[in-house]
């Protein structure tokens, strides 16, 4: 019997699509289907209803105008608060993850409210931009092999007790308040300043995040993935050390 | 003092010269700017190409200085201009993010605002930051013509703060980087492609009607002339420079029939679309592409299937550290053929690739991968030529590779 088709969501690409987060839609949608399993992407723009029948939903980096946008209509409509609820999974990454802690930076620099999916606050500190590659040990409960991907952030995110976080900073900023944190983890949402874009470059957290809504997966060829990862590890190690 | 930035080799005489006169007098590039007719060029995409064209037209009227080598710094502005003979205009190109500061000390007669698109964010900062640095430097400025692209809202928004402005038409189909509103932060509507208009959902920023606009290949004046445009350049992109360019030159005051005629034979921009020799009977075509708006038309230039492709990637500081932005571009429409991924990032693309079910293969050297491609080549397509599309320091490792145009390496910003 044929299976339904997983539906990933990929929210407002226009507004917070800048590092080409679009990516892990496709990485997420290309690794059912070579497993057999039909998937659909579903891209909601601004304005457009959000679906809140969705597996998994995907939200990555922006501008500063276009991030307040985002979570102006996430807010009002509380449809993607709805869809977790029932069950589905979230990516949120770089602007994406700070509109879903309880507040983020505003584009005039006035704390804005966020849509509280993650225990977390992101505030605007006076250091410099943070930029570059990083690698992160991740939480221990993920199974998963160290985290590659690339940071670009002016503001830093505090996690609160109702988050970990997703993985610890060996190279590079991450979070950035001190704890050497880098993401936030909480049942099926996680937050990630990682792009790359970070599912392309950990083929086993994107799985992970599969499983999650979909259950036990056979393994994929990734030897591609796994050359990349190891010359960006190493890359890593020597350009932010 | 060219003399001496010759034998400095890494300049290839056009910076180091700048860059010793502008340490001697801060205010150099004033100084030799005054009292001349000044044209700059600026934008995400085209302008290498769009100073080429506009200089061919403006030649129709007389000498025309110009730094050719797309060296767009203050630098390469000030060895351009001191290299100028009496009476020329000038013609320069400049980087989207000095503008004001050229405009400050050059005091053009004439701006032409191509586009603005992502591209090395982790270098240069926001999209929307260099909207609002245009849009100052150009606010109630009366001497300067500008000449802008109505169909990129963010350009629009930069320009309208300005008194005289020449609203072009080009058709552009990169809408990414403007989906909400630089004026109020609200949606932007489009209309159905290709430019049936814009307006933001909530204020009154919307979509001019155009002087000039593109009608495929042909450019209409909102005064009913009607010209070919017949280009060597390749591609819609180069049509719309070339719009750009004749509605600039048109400004500066130069006839459009002739504008449009002079630009035609513009062929190789800076080893744009020049065939080179890579050894063992096989040529390269190569094509510069530096981010996903410009990527996207460069595909559309590529010989079609089942030719196979070379793709090289680069992530130095000129091309931004972080290839995220392989993920924007389409590269599924190279589904069909084989793809050599070569450059120092182009595990990254080996990557891409593999998701977009591209046939590749991941060949660190260069010139290798050139030779693998055409070795792949089906019998009857010869495989003699082969198209190669690089971005920036990739197109350049490549050129210099085979010993064509020179070195611009430490010309970090020119592009």
């Amino acid at each position: 019997m044929p299976r339904d088709a997983v539906t990933i969501v990929l929210l407002y690409p226009e507004l917070l699509g800048t590092y080409g987060d679009g990516g892990n839609a496709l990485v997420l949608a290309q690794r059912l289907r070579w497993r057999e399993r039909p998937a659909d992407i579903v891209e909601v723009t601004a304005g457009e209803p959000v679906p809140e029948s969705g597996q998994l939903y995907l939200m990555g980096g922006g501008e500063d105008g276009p991030q307040a946008l985002a979570a102006r209509e996430l807010i009002a409509s509380r449809a993607l608060h709805r869809a977790l609820d029932g069950g589905a999974a979230l990516l949120a990454v770089c602007a994406g993850f700070q509109v879903v802690g309880h507040e983020f930076v505003g584009p005039e620099g006035e704390p804005h409210a966020g849509l509280g999916l993650l225990d977390c606050v992101t505030r605007r500190d006076s250091g410099a931009r943070r930029v570059g590659e990083v690698v992160a040990e991740p939480d221990p409960s993920l199974g998963l092999p160290p985290l590659t991907g690339y940071e670009n952030h002016q503001s830093v995110t505090a996690l609160g007790p109702g988050v970990r976080p997703l993985g610890r900073v060996v190279v590079g900023a991450g979070n950035d308040t001190g704890d050497r944190s880098e993401g936030a983890l909480a049942g099926r949402v996680v937050g990630t300043y990682l792009h790359g874009p970070v599912l392309a470059r950990n083929p086993g957290l994107a799985d992970h995040l599969l499983a999650s809504v979909v259950g036990d997966l056979e393994p994929l060829d990734d030897v591609e993935a796994e050359a990349l990862r190891k010359e960006r590890l190493a890359a890593a190690r020597r350009e932010r050390k | 003092m060219a003399e001496v930035s010759r034998r400095v080799r890494a300049g290839g005489g056009s910076v180091i010269g700048g860059r010793l006169m502008l340490a001697i007098d801060p205010r150099a590039l004033e100084r030799l700017a005054a009292g001349q007719v000044v044209a700059l060029v600026t934008g995400t995409n085209g302008k290498t190409t769009t100073t080429r064209l506009l200089t061919a037209a403006m030649s129709t009227q007389g000498p025309v200085t110009t730094n050719a080598a797309g060296a767009n710094l203050v630098s390469g502005l000030v060895s351009a201009l001191a290299r100028h003979t009496p009476g020329a205009a000038a013609v320069l190109e400049v980087d989207e993010g000095l503008l004001r500061q050229a405009i400050a000390a050059a005091h053009p007669a004439v701006v032409l605002l191509l586009n603005l698109s992502r591209d090395q964010l982790d270098r240069t900062g926001e999209v929307r930051m260099h909207a609002e640095r245009w849009r100052a430097a150009l606010d109630g400025s009366q001497a300067t013509h500008v000449v802008a692209n109505v169909d990129d809202p963010l350009v629009t928004w930069a320009a309208r703060a300005s008194a005289r402005v020449t609203w072009v038409g080009t058709g552009q189909r990169w809408r990414l980087d403007a989906a909400s509103c630089p004026e109020c932060g609200a949606r932007i509507l489009w209309g159905s492609p290709p430019a049936d208009g814009w307006a933001c959902s909530v204020c009154d920023l919307r979509r001019p009607d155009a002087d000039v606009w593109l009608d495929d290949h042909t450019l209409v004046f909102a005064d009913g002339l009607r010209l070919d445009i017949r280009l060597a350049l390749p591609g819609w992109a180069n049509r719309a420079n070339a719009a750009m360019a004749a509605a600039g030159a048109v400004a500066a005051g130069a006839d459009a029939e002739a504008s449009v005629r002079a630009m035609a034979d513009v062929a190789d921009v800076a080893g744009r679309y020049q065939v080179v020799a890579v050894g063992g009977g096989v040529r390269a075509r190569l094509l510069l592409a530096k981010n996903p708006a410009g990527w996207a038309e460069a595909l559309d230039l590529l010989r079609p299937a089942p030719l196979p492709v070379v793709v090289g990637i680069n992530a130095r500081i000129q091309d931004g550290r972080d290839p995220s932005w392989l993920w924007d571009v389409p590269f599924e429409r190279l589904r069909g053929r084989f793809v050599v991924a070569t450059g120092e990032r182009g595990r990254d693309l080996a990557v891409r690739l593999h998701y977009a079910e591209v046939e590749h293969e991941f060949v660190a050297d260069e010139l290798d991968a050139i030779r693998r491609a055409a070795a792949t080549a089906p019998h009857g397509y010869g495989g003699a030529e082969v198209d190669v599309a690089a971005n920036y320091s990739s197109f350049q490792q490549i050129r210099k590779a085979v010993g064509s145009g020179e070195s611009r390496e430490g010309q970090t910003g020119a592009a």
